[in-house]
């Protein structure tokens, strides 16, 4: 009875679906390939397939965890690619152009991050513009941007510095993990350890009730979109870091899809409200060990979108309700 | 009495009035800029951005959005390819089978929109990676199509004065706009969509049948792109798999110029096409200019979205208050 109960609680945990669904497809590569259990240390630092689902994970992890919090304010933030590839221009011209120090200039790399996320929240906020089209503007124009400061080139660099952050390891781990980790830590400080996450989640459930309990709405949506504009520059780092090189049309393309997907999967309602960083990370797990489970397997490449938008499909179809409600009614005919 | 404006027109008024100043600026810095041939190569460019921003303005009045509209051109474009060239089919075969494809992977996305109150950005999306991944398989390399139907439709039109030609491109996207116009202002269903977008319990409660609506607007976006994508076969007398990306975005910034509001109910599919022109005259101007680069086609067109969308966001504020005095 009391082991019917446990699992009752946890069927209805909404750890639940997103860990199994994550569990299925690490148990899918059991069958198809063990070597992607197989984790090495080599010159100090940890090789192997379960590795590299971090590390080509960290970029959408980071724009996921500031996407968590965009999506619970019931907003969408579409421009994040573009600022990456914004962050990645700003910071490849002054290691070419400047002798800046390092600091100096993952500082101004974050400030452009930071200075576009502001530009959002001020067009959502304050001249209470639709989040889709307020964000659709910097992620059409931001790319153009990025090129204007690129010159229309693909500026490259050698800076040992700045690669650290993309090639880098720390403690064995990747540099990218390590410092999406520390993000992840931050952001849930911020939002677990203040009222914020609380204004959050208000916010997402109803903007007029929380205005009139005394909740700084405007405050709130404009630092949820600064928040992700600076995780989005993080990632712009990393990305540009890891090339050693900024490329205004690729950098980050789609990306912001993939961090949507991510928060959607972990379970968020895009109508905003309740969000969790931790299952929004394991969405991005979820995608990543995918792509990846369908490179080693041998499966052609095309097929990756396909099973993708499949997977996606069927991760909805178990949040749905009346999905639910239709299985347990079939259920029910077949016991009877 | 003075007649009254309606102010839903504004936004429109001031996409056209803009469309007028930029061509005739045009037209006195550049020569060969003020000619007939410019105005209709911008129909015959645009076409298949045009037609798709079409299915793009239902589902928007609607309240919803497409998200997987460059995926199907691709999708279309590589199947009438394979169909044509690998298959051997007949166009007049093949193409109806395309476009009957983009319909069905319009109905299932509605479907599971409304079936399961999914939400329309993640299905549609799922929709993109779905189509985009098939157009791959078909085909990763472009695949010429040489077919003398192909040929025979893309020589015929009308070679207008000044060089100026009228060809099917331009022509199908005129015969779209105008079934368009039709189906929206003159059938129940039009009135059905807008309802849809203005508040869909309120259209429930009227009877409105929202959940054949809300698919149908899907399917029309389907049927639409698959359309756009068959046009686009033609122009570049190929299909491609890697076409069309990106281009749901400019489907969208057409339809946001044109005045459409993005949460639904309000909007006109004429504006939609002054929109997809907007843009094209913007790239044809850079064209002529020659020192400009590209990448500013982007930030002028963002830039433009910002504009109209403040003006809207302004003139809702306006009528708002408007009301409540």
């Amino acid at each position: 009875m009391k082991a019917h109960a446990l699992l009752q609680r946890c069927l209805h945990s909404r750890y639940f679906w997103p860990l199994l669904a994550l569990a299925l497809i690490l148990l899918a590569n059991l069958f198809i390939s063990p070597a992607f259990f197989q984790v090495e240390l080599r010159d100090g630092r940890l090789y192997g397939s379960l590795v590299d689902v971090l590390n080509r994970g960290t970029p959408v992890a980071l724009l996921a965890i500031g996407m968590s919090l965009v999506i619970a304010t019931g907003g969408v933030d579409l421009s994040v690619g573009a600022v990456i590839a914004i962050t990645g221009a700003v910071c490849a011209n002054l290691i070419t152009d400047t002798d800046m120090s390092l600091l100096m200039i993952m500082t101004l790399g974050l400030l452009a991050g930071l200075a576009a996320g502001l530009v959002n929240g001020g067009l959502v906020s304050y001249l209470g513009i639709q989040p889709i089209v307020a964000t659709l503007v910097l992620m059409v124009a931001g790319r153009g941007i990025a090129q204007l400061i690129n010159d229309g080139q693909i500026i490259t660099f050698t800076h040992d510095g700045f690669a650290f952050l993309g090639v880098g390891s720390l403690l064995g781990l990747p540099a990218p993990v390590v410092i999406t980790v520390i993000v992840l830590l931050l952001v849930h400080g911020l939002v677990r350890f203040t009222a914020l996450g609380l204004f959050i989640e208000a916010v997402g459930c109803n903007a007029q009730a929380s205005h009139y309990a005394g909740v700084p709405v405007k405050g709130v949506k404009l630092a949820v979109y600064g928040i992700s504009g600076l995780c989005a520059a993080v990632a712009g780092m990393i990305i540009t870091a890891d090339i050693q090189g900024a490329d205004a049309n690729n950098a980050g393309l789609w990306l912001e899809l993939d961090a949507i997907l991510a928060v959607v999967i972990g379970g968020a309602a895009l109508a905003g409200g309740r969000f969790s960083l931790v299952l929004s990370v394991i969405g991005v797990l979820i995608i990543q060990a995918l792509s990846t489970t369908i490179l080693v397997s041998g499966i052609a490449p095309q097929y990756n979108l396909l099973i993708k938008s499949l997977v996606v499909i069927a991760v909805l179809l178990l949040q749905s309700a009346v999905f639910k409600r239709q299985v347990s009614l079939l259920w029910r005919r077949e016991a009877a | 009495m003075k007649p009254r404006l309606n102010p839903r027109l504004l936004p429109v008024l001031v996409t056209a009035a803009l469309l007028v100043v930029l061509f005739l600026t045009g037209a006195i810095r550049f020569d060969g800029f003020g000619s007939l041939r410019v105005v209709l190569n911008l129909f015959t460019d645009n076409a298949f951005l045009g037609i798709t921003a079409i299915g793009m303005t239902f589902v928007i009045l609607s309240g919803g959005i497409d998200l997987s509209v460059g995926a199907v051109i691709a999708f279309s474009s590589v199947l009438c390819a394979v169909l044509i060239e690998q298959q051997g089919w007949h166009p007049l075969l093949a193409l109806p089978v395309v476009i009957a494809c983009g319909s069905l992977l319009g109905l299932v996305m509605g479907a599971l929109i409304h079936y399961y109150a999914m939400q329309p950005f993640i299905v549609t999306l799922a929709g993109m990676f779905f189509a985009r991944s098939l157009a791959t398989i078909l085909s990763e390399q472009s695949i010429p199509i040489e077919h003398g139907f192909y040929s025979a439709v893309n020589n015929f039109g009308i070679l207008l004065p000044g060089r100026a030609w009228f060809g099917t491109g331009a022509m199908a996207l005129l015969f779209i706009f105008v079934l368009a116009i039709w189906l929206l202002h003159y059938t129940r269903t039009g009135g059905y969509i807008y309802a849809l977008g203005g508040n869909a319990q309120s259209a429930a409660l009227m009877g409105v049948p929202v959940g054949r609506t809300r698919i149908l607007v899907y399917v029309l976006s389907g049927t639409l792109a698959a359309t756009g994508g068959v046009v686009y076969s033609f122009y570049t007398a190929s299909g491609y798999a890697l076409s069309g990306v990106g281009l749901e975005l400019d489907a969208i910034a057409a339809v946001v110029i044109g005045g459409t509001l993005l949460s639904g109910g309000t909007g006109f599919v004429w504006g939609t096409l002054l929109g997809v022109l907007i843009m094209g005259l913007i790239q044809t101007w850079i064209s002529f200019d020659g020192t400009l680069n590209s990448w500013w086609t982007k930030i002028v067109i963002g830039l433009l979205v910002l504009v109209f969308i403040c003006l809207q966001r302004w003139l809702s504020h306006t009528l708002e208050q408007g009301k409540r005095s």
